[in-house]
């Protein structure tokens, strides 16, 4: 069979082809975004990239609560009564016609002013005049071309967001500062008692003394900061002796410049500031299309469909209380706790236990939040509000409040410990000395110690190691919430893991037929009644079974949460649950069996079986030599004995696991002093990936949401953890080594500082000179250890 | 040499303006978004018409946004 690729989204055009001006079309969705934009001359869109589009999908209804005035002011982030901002998050973004088009939305309807898009973080924002435009005409608009946003709980908060640019402005400060007070400071090292010079070089002191002043006082007040609260909580960390270093600097040199002394300091003052900036600048890599924040809320709806005197009305989800009759349509979530009171509900709470089999349910039955219902239209009515239904009281757990980071020493700090000690030490000693030999020295020779052991390269190590690893990570697909990641990671001892979505993939299943074989003339039958149907396991089966002749069917007919009945020629077939084909001794019951029978009696079986992480066992058998290994599952014991066989022998498993109960299991373990990794995908794990030391969520598109975590990996890259996890040891060795050779610079330092001989020049090339080294010798280093990553 | 006194004003003042633009130009978020206004910068500002085109629409007029 030939297949087309679609000129619109490029999926292969199988079932039916639709022919517009020679371009085939897979469906009638792509078909109308194709007339749309031609209508517009907008077929540019094509130009740009091949087949950029995406499928349109059924959103009847879905956005009727866009029309409520008290949702739209939360939603738009600028309201003057004719005009509206707008920032919609829109995951299909991802070339350049998608910016293209998005940018041209003006051409679609006059009435948007201006979009722009923001491809980093793929959203766009735009700008509509309200007398002819709605937010909702709006989210239509964008949907009807394949561009549908995704609007979720998370984005209903008033006012626009923060951003914290304060870095940027503290480095330009800095840089600024560094660069003039360098022009200002160069003619005294090389003109010594220059005639000119001598005249007007108090000018150009006080001038560097002005630059170096929003250097100390605001380009530097983080490690003020820090360090005064390491102090209060008696800790010794590493901006201690920065802050220190930059006090006495300040101080000193300020000194030298009023009595006529010296030129001061002030360039070493500014570069070292610029420095451990540029360093801090450097660890903070963000990936702006990846949160690594998400609680239940990116989830959740914003608004459903409330039942009131017979009437449809939307309300938003937090002013649902008890006793409200809400409509749950097909795909939707249940956002509350809830009592079904008519439809048929089947509902898919992978979301909430991992168990990715759908759950029947007839009315009467209690329904939990965080379940979708998959099978047409059902009434409930709400039991609970949202904040306290079963799935959302996990999040009002402590460990979500918690950060990670405190209680943790860095590397850094704990080198830091000691540094401040022997640095303090030698600075007394010298000076004692010094107080016999020649006192009038030893003032100097104080402040020479500190400024010189100020540990900037030490500062330095950290930072450019782990945030060029993170980078090396990133282009690997493996993305870190921050720099600590990292050094936790290789700290790690124990690794857990969570079944489904985890080490098991989520699209291919493999299934296994058990029965009496069948004919040629009923497997053609078989696929082609799969064919006809669109529940989940048809579509696995279906998939899996070699290609048979297209044959028309005589009958065919879908029984609900049952089965399929089909028939051709003098062929009969029932495929289903076991009730539904007339079997009645089923008795593996764990695993997710379709059953078959013909006009002949019962056939057989389809039984699914998870189809695990290609690499797997590979993998296991790597990290059992160093690490803990434990399989803790919300499902159910179908696959242990399938498991057993894949995995080491020592492998702990765990079934049965409710969300909580993770979560303590890894409570439990810590408190036993184990460091430990959860691997896990669904917010199921949510907890136990907050519990943990390192919380990996394992993504098959990383564009689409994970739960709260501290990195996100991509499902391909799943069997090099093991290598990450090297590489992250390895990171630690290189800052070890990073610190040895800073500690060589200072050792230098020093006998200038002791001896009482430091001059301005001497520090001004020391201190970039070992910033510069160390920076070299990491990134090179790192990008060594990056190399053997694949 | 007291001309020193001028070239050092001139200087300063010339650093300080880069600085207030480089200021501005991070509070306008020019920095926040890295990529997109490097494909923005690449699309054509009128639209490419296709020659079968028989429906006759008003132009709207061009205005592709550079900011």
């Amino acid at each position: 069979m030939e297949s087309k690729v679609c000129y619109h989204c490029g999926d292969n055009c199988t079932d039916t082809t639709i022919l517009i001006k020679d371009k085939p079309f897979c469906c009638q969705g792509c078909k109308t975004v194709y007339e749309i934009l031609s209508e517009s001359d907008l077929t540019c869109y094509y130009d740009l990239q091949s087949s950029p589009g995406a499928i349109p999908k059924e959103i009847e209804g879905k956005y009727d609560f866009l029309s409520q005035d008290k949702i739209i002011e939360k939603l738009v982030e600028f309201d003057d009564g004719k005009t509206q901002i707008a920032t919609l998050y829109i995951p299909h973004i991802h070339c350049s016609s998608c910016i293209w088009i998005l940018e041209n939305l003006n051409k679609l309807n006059p009435a948007v002013s201006l979009s722009q898009v923001n491809f980093g973080k793929k959203t766009v924002r735009v700008s509509y005049n309200t007398e002819a435009f709605s937010l909702k005409q709006l989210v239509l608009l964008l949907s009807s071309v394949g561009y549908e946003p995704y609007i979720s709980l998370d984005d209903y908060k008033t006012g626009q967001e923060n951003v914290n640019r304060s870095l940027i402005y503290k480095l330009g400060v800095a840089g600024f500062a560094f660069g003039n007070v360098m022009f200002l400071s160069f003619p005294e090292y090389f003109e010594v008692n220059e005639f000119w010079l001598e005249q007007y070089k108090h000018v150009f002191r006080w001038i560097m003394f002005a630059f170096s002043l929003p250097v100390v006082f605001y380009a530097a007040q983080d490690y003020f900061i820090s360090a005064f609260k390491a102090i209060k909580t008696k800790i010794l960390n590493i901006d201690i002796p920065i802050a220190l270093g930059v006090v006495v600097l300040f101080l000193r040199s300020t000194a030298e410049i009023v009595f006529d002394i010296g030129s001061g300091f002030f360039d070493s003052l500014t570069g070292l500031v610029f420095f451990l900036l540029l360093g801090k600048f450097f660890q903070q890599k963000t990936y702006s299309f990846l949160s690594f924040e998400r609680d239940y809320k990116s989830y959740f709806p914003i608004a459903v469909t409330k039942i009131f005197n017979n009437e449809e009305v939307p309300v938003q989800v937090y002013d649902i209380k008890k006793g409200d009759r809400l409509l749950i349509r097909n795909q939707e979530l249940i956002p509350v706790d809830g009592i079904l009171i008519n439809g048929n509900a089947r509902i898919d709470y992978s979301f909430v236990t991992g168990e990715s089999e759908t759950v029947k349910k007839s009315s009467g039955d209690k329904l939990f939040a965080g379940g979708k219902q998959t099978s047409g239209v059902i009434e409930m009515e709400a039991i609970k509000s949202v904040e306290q239904s079963y799935l959302t009281q996990l999040w009002s757990n402590d460990v979500f409040s918690k950060n990670k980071e405190d209680g943790f020493t860095t590397l850094t700090n704990a080198i830091s410990k000691r540094f401040t000690i022997a640095v303090l030490s030698i600075a007394f000693i010298a000076t004692a000395y010094w107080m016999f030999i020649d006192s009038s020295k030893a003032l100097n020779v104080f402040t020479a110690v500190l400024i010189i052991a100020c540990p900037c390269a030490i500062a330095l190590a950290a930072p450019f190691t782990f945030g060029n690893l993170l980078r090396i990570f990133g282009k690997k697909k493996f993305y870190l919430k921050n720099a600590s990641v990292l050094e936790q990671l290789a700290h790690i001892d124990t690794v857990i893991f969570d079944k489904t979505g985890t080490i098991t993939s989520n699209k291919k299943s493999d299934a296994k037929y058990e029965g009496v074989p069948l004919s040629i003339d009923e497997e053609v039958l078989l696929k082609n009644t799969l064919r006809g149907s669109n529940h989940p396991l048809s579509r696995g089966l279906y998939d899996i079974l070699k290609d048979n002749d297209i044959v028309a069917l005589d009958y065919f007919e879908e029984h609900l949460g049952q089965g399929i009945e089909a028939s051709h020629a003098t062929q009969n077939i029932k495929i289903g649950s076991a009730k539904f084909v007339g079997f009645n001794n089923d008795s593996a019951v764990l695993n997710t069996a379709v059953h078959i029978s013909t006009n002949k009696g019962y056939k057989g079986k389809y039984t699914f079986y998870n189809s695990y992480r290609k690499g797997l066992s590979k993998l296991f058998n790597k990290l059992k030599k160093h690490f803990d290994l434990v399989i803790l599952s919300g499902d159910n014991e179908g696959e242990l004995e399938n498991l057993k066989k894949l995995l080491p022998a020592k492998t702990k498993m765990l079934f049965n696991q409710k969300p909580d109960e993770k979560l303590e299991y890894i409570k439990y373990h810590q408190s036993e002093g184990a460091k430990v990794l959860m691997v896990g995908d669904g917010l199921n794990d949510a907890g136990a990936l907050a519990q943990s030391n390192v919380g990996i969520a394992i993504s098959e598109n990383v564009n689409v949401f994970s739960p709260a975590c501290d990195a996100i990996l991509d499902a391909t890259k799943f069997n090099q953890l093991y290598q990450y996890i090297k590489a992250s040891k390895s990171a630690i060795k290189i800052i070890k080594w990073s610190f040895l050779l800073s500690l060589f610079y200072n050792v230098i330092g020093l006998y200038f500082a002791v001896t009482g001989q430091l001059a301005p020049v001497i520090a001004a090339i020391l201190m970039p000179l070992s910033s510069i080294s160390i920076v070299i010798f990491t990134t090179l280093a790192t990008n060594w250890v990056g190399r053997k990553l694949q | 040499m007291s001309v020193i006194y001028i070239l050092l004003t001139v200087s300063i003042i010339i650093a300080i303006v880069f600085f207030t633009a480089f200021i501005m130009a991070v509070k306008n978020g020019q920095f926040d978004d890295g990529y997109t206004p490097s494909v923005r910068m690449l699309f054509e500002d009128e639209l490419v018409k296709t020659p079968i085109k028989t429906i006759k629409k008003t132009k709207i007029k061009n205005k592709t946004n550079h900011n």
